[in-house]
């Protein structure tokens, strides 16, 4: 690798100016750090941290604010947008790398990418005219009437079915998610070398054997990052689900609910907020969600990094 | 070495995807319990046809058989063959070694639970016998619950063809299974070849001609897609009858 | 002969389970792409473009604040951003090849790539919005660069590494300096694949609403003044939609077939322009 030859000012210059462009990287991950918590320190020093963390208050008018209604209706919203979309994307992945002709793989392909590639608001506007409808009428009062009579997943799906709720909310971020995951799972099973899959059609496995068995663990690395992408997207999303949450500060068992996520609450009551410490509790949801999704993306980055390594061998 | 044919082509001729004529009227028998080994230059068809003995090319579409194979008395070619039964019984090692994602007991132990097998003790009982017929069972049998993948080149390969064993089959396919070892492993295999075959019949591609006839009872030279001749080892290379087959011996062409 | 019976059983059913799966991926694409096209058709009017925003509740109407603005912050965004992205790349991929810096570097890049774009706008509303105390197309404008420069800089990395070491041999055997090395032989070796990463960055921030929920904010007149807030596109589908107005709701799915189109052509330019170049 060449050194900078540093007798010529032209190349120095420019190999300081793209070392310069580099950095914006980190100035900028330590600046949105700081400056979050520069700005929720107000809230900090009121509430603590732990208080704050599991404080189910969201008061505006007596000025007392918690986290965690917020951090409830994401969790809730990103679980059960996981639960349907992994195996839904597995399976995808599966359909892609195993049973489709060869001249059905790269339009396929094309699909997914331009699914990933819908702006959130879309998903949200369509969430809101016709897939919350849809809920509404259909979907959701059918659940209600099948699951909804069992003992303990009934509880679930209690209440009336609006269509601006958690269920809602989760099914659009599920969709969301699908060719994320998909695409990243399937990048990964195309890594496992075909003379090992040969090997186990050799032995006389069955197709779904050899995927189970050889395909699934030998990419497992990789599809555990694609995962914890997803999984750290889908926390930050706002417009998707923003239309369909309803905004509702509570912490609720049934899905059938309006509640909300810390950017759905940061989305619509940013530029509401009008006392000091309510601005400040909401820059201090922005830190709780930013400190959160950087761990996430972080593992996520960590498991895709040594699929990486293993395969380069 | 018996009597019986185990193995035999008749007419195969195969074509990959877009007729690409690859083998042309391939005729021979392979005897129960020898070893038979196919040589020829690059590109000559051997691991195509190897491929045929288990129905490799069926994974792959547009690929096409004529003619017949019959391995113990059956046309495997035929359309009601049941492709899972058949590579249950026969068993193929391939040319890097293809241990599976998980722990040495297990990558034995799957063929055996592909077909039911459960109980533990009965389990433990074959992986031993596999380990012990292809002579590694001292090397690995305090660490059987390691990853496959801590073994060396050579002990990978060696732990495939156990997991060949496994399920007991008649015929052992092997494709060039040392060119990715080094001698000593290479010895090690070339000699575990030879104790194996009084079990199994065996078929190896090689490009290594000394190993041919280091091992193998029986030898197919092949060119272009054709089965040029067909002898016992000895002969094949001491006095060969095809003046092709006598120039790629001497060296003549690679 | 049962046990393999059943086992075959059971590897259809799970390719027909993954076959499934894809319809149902497929079904979900048609479905929300086919709605906002029979929606934003039907709302497709001259006078969407040629109009600015009626007073509330007064029907009739256009966007074409929201058009232009949206243009606007998308075009400094990228002025910022490209540059930038493709700079920093650079970097990463030629002076600090194979050191841990850039290795730090490209890592922290690819989770930036990932965090809540909502969270960049409130941290440009502290840095920029708050100390001018008004809202700017500015600080949109930088909000959206903010997403777009770890985005570039990732695939510039990479589309850059694709570039042979031996090709940047035979230019130094000629004896090029390294800075013109990089400008007139790897950027070029390495332009198409740069160039479609800018195409999927543009993509990325043209359809982002979040950040600029507090930045630009919104503009119920038309205004190119970028000191001042912005109408946008995104943020404007977001508040006719939560509306009361039908003829709102009507026009937030003219916007919105207009903001996928854009999007879906120049994803789908990308993606062929690389097939294409790479052949």
């Amino acid at each position: 690798m060449p050194i900078i030859q540093k007798r010529d000012p032209a190349d120095f210059i420019f190999s300081v100016v793209t070392a310069i462009a580099s950095l914006t990287v980190i100035v900028l991950i330590i600046g949105i750090f700081t400056v979050l918590v520069r700005e929720s320190s107000l809230s900090i020093r009121t509430f603590g941290v732990i208080k704050f963390l599991t404080s189910t208050d969201w008061n505006p008018v007596t000025n007392s604010f918690g986290a965690a209604t917020t951090i409830y209706g994401t969790f809730v919203t990103t679980f059960l947008a996981l639960l349907i979309a992994i195996p839904v994307a597995i399976g995808i992945a599966i359909f892609v790398t195993e049973i489709a002709p060869n001249f059905l793989k790269s339009p396929i392909g094309i699909a997914i990418e331009l699914l990933a590639a819908i702006p959130s608001i879309i998903y949200g506007m369509w969430g809101l005219f016709t897939l919350a409808p849809l809920m509404a009428k259909y979907v959701e009062p059918a659940l209600q009437k099948s699951i909804g009579k069992l003992p303990l997943l009934g509880i679930l799906f209690q209440g009336t079915p609006m269509g601006i709720d958690l269920f809602t909310a989760s099914v659009i971020l599920s969709i969301m998610i699908i060719p994320f995951t998909a695409s990243i799972s399937r990048d990964s099973f195309n890594l496992t070398p075909s003379v090992v899959k040969e090997s186990a059609y050799a032995i006389g496995a069955t197709q779904w054997e050899v995927v189970k068995n050889v395909v699934l663990p030998y990419s497992k690395l990789g599809v555990f990052g694609g995962i914890a992408l997803s999984l750290g997207r889908a926390l930050g999303e706002t417009m998707a689900v923003a239309f369909v949450l309803g905004n509702n500060h509570q912490i609720t068992t049934s899905l059938y609910d309006a509640a909300a996520t810390i950017t759905v609450s940061l989305a619509n009551e940013f530029t509401e907020a009008d006392t000091d410490l309510y601005l400040s509790s909401l820059f201090y949801l922005a830190l709780v969600l930013f400190v959160m999704s950087f761990i996430i993306l972080a593992i996520a980055k960590f498991f895709l990094l040594k699929a990486e390594k293993r395969y380069s061998r | 070495m018996t009597d019986v044919v185990e193995l035999q082509a008749r007419d195969l001729s195969f074509y990959y995807a877009g007729n690409v004529h690859a083998l042309k009227q391939i005729n021979f028998s392979a005897l129960q319990n020898s070893v038979t080994a196919l040589i020829g230059p690059s590109g000559c068809g051997k691991t195509t046809l190897l491929r045929c003995f288990n129905r490799m090319h069926d994974l792959y579409p547009h690929n096409r058989y004529e003619g017949e194979i019959i391995v113990g008395g059956n046309n495997i070619l035929s359309g009601d063959v049941d492709l899972i039964r058949l590579r249950s019984n026969i068993g193929m090692v391939f040319q890097k070694p293809t241990p599976f994602p998980m722990t040495i007991f297990d990558n034995i132990a799957y063929g055996l639970k592909l077909r039911g097998i459960k109980k533990r003790a009965e389990l433990s009982e074959r992986v031993e016998k596999a380990l012990k017929n292809a002579a590694i069972w001292n090397e690995v049998k305090d660490k059987l619950n390691v990853s496959a993948y801590e073994l060396s080149g050579g002990q990978q390969q060696r732990l495939v063809i156990a997991r060949a064993l496994a399920v007991e089959p008649e015929v052992l396919l092997f494709d060039e299974p040392t060119s990715a070892l080094d001698p000593i492993s290479t010895a090690k295999i070339e000699e575990l070849i030879i104790q194996l075959k009084k079990d199994v019949t065996i078929l190896i591609v090689t490009h290594n001609m000394q190993q041919a006839a280091r091992i193998s009872d029986w030898t197919g030279f092949m060119m272009l897609g054709e089965l040029i001749e067909f002898d016992k080892t000895d002969k094949i290379f001491t006095a060969p009858s095809e003046k092709l087959t006598e120039d790629y011996i001497t060296g003549r062409f690679g | 002969m049962n046990h393999e019976k059943k086992r075959k059983l059971e590897s259809l059913m799970a390719l027909a389970f993954s076959t499934l799966a894809a319809v149902f991926g497929l079904f979900w694409l048609v479905f929300i792409l086919s709605d906002v096209l029979i929606h934003g058709i039907g709302a497709l009017t001259p006078s969407l473009f040629l109009n600015d925003p009626s007073p509330a509740g007064v029907p009739g109407g256009g966007l074409r604040n929201a058009f232009v603005g949206q243009l606007l912050i998308t075009f400094i965004a990228t002025m910022i951003g490209i540059p930038i992205g493709i700079l920093g790349g650079t970097f990463l991929a030629e002076y600090a090849r194979g050191t841990k810096i850039a290795r730090v570097i490209s890592i922290l890049a690819d989770i930036m790539v990932s965090v809540p774009s909502i969270v960049i706008g409130t941290f440009i509303y502290a840095i920029m919005v708050r100390p001018w105390g008004h809202f700017s197309g500015w600080a949109g404008a930088v909000a959206l660069a903010v997403i777009m420069i770890p985005v570039v800089m990732r695939t510039t990395e990479d589309m850059l590494s694709l570039v042979p070491w031996t090709m940047r041999e035979a230019a130094f055997a000629l004896g090029a300096p390294y800075y013109k090395v990089i400008v007139q032989v790897v950027y070029r070796g390495a332009a198409a694949g740069i160039f479609t990463g800018i195409l999927l960055s543009i993509a990325r921030v043209a359809g982002e609403t979040a950040p600029l929920l507090f930045t630009s904010f919104n503009n119920a007149y038309y205004s190119a003044n970028m000191k001042g807030p912005v109408s946008s596109l995104t943020v404007t589908i977001f508040q006719y939609a939560m509306g009361p107005y039908d003829d709102w709701h009507a026009q937030a799915w003219a916007a919105s077939f207009m903001i996928t189109l854009f999007v879906l052509v120049l994803t789908i330019l990308g993606r062929i322009f690389i097939k294409w170049r790479y052949q």
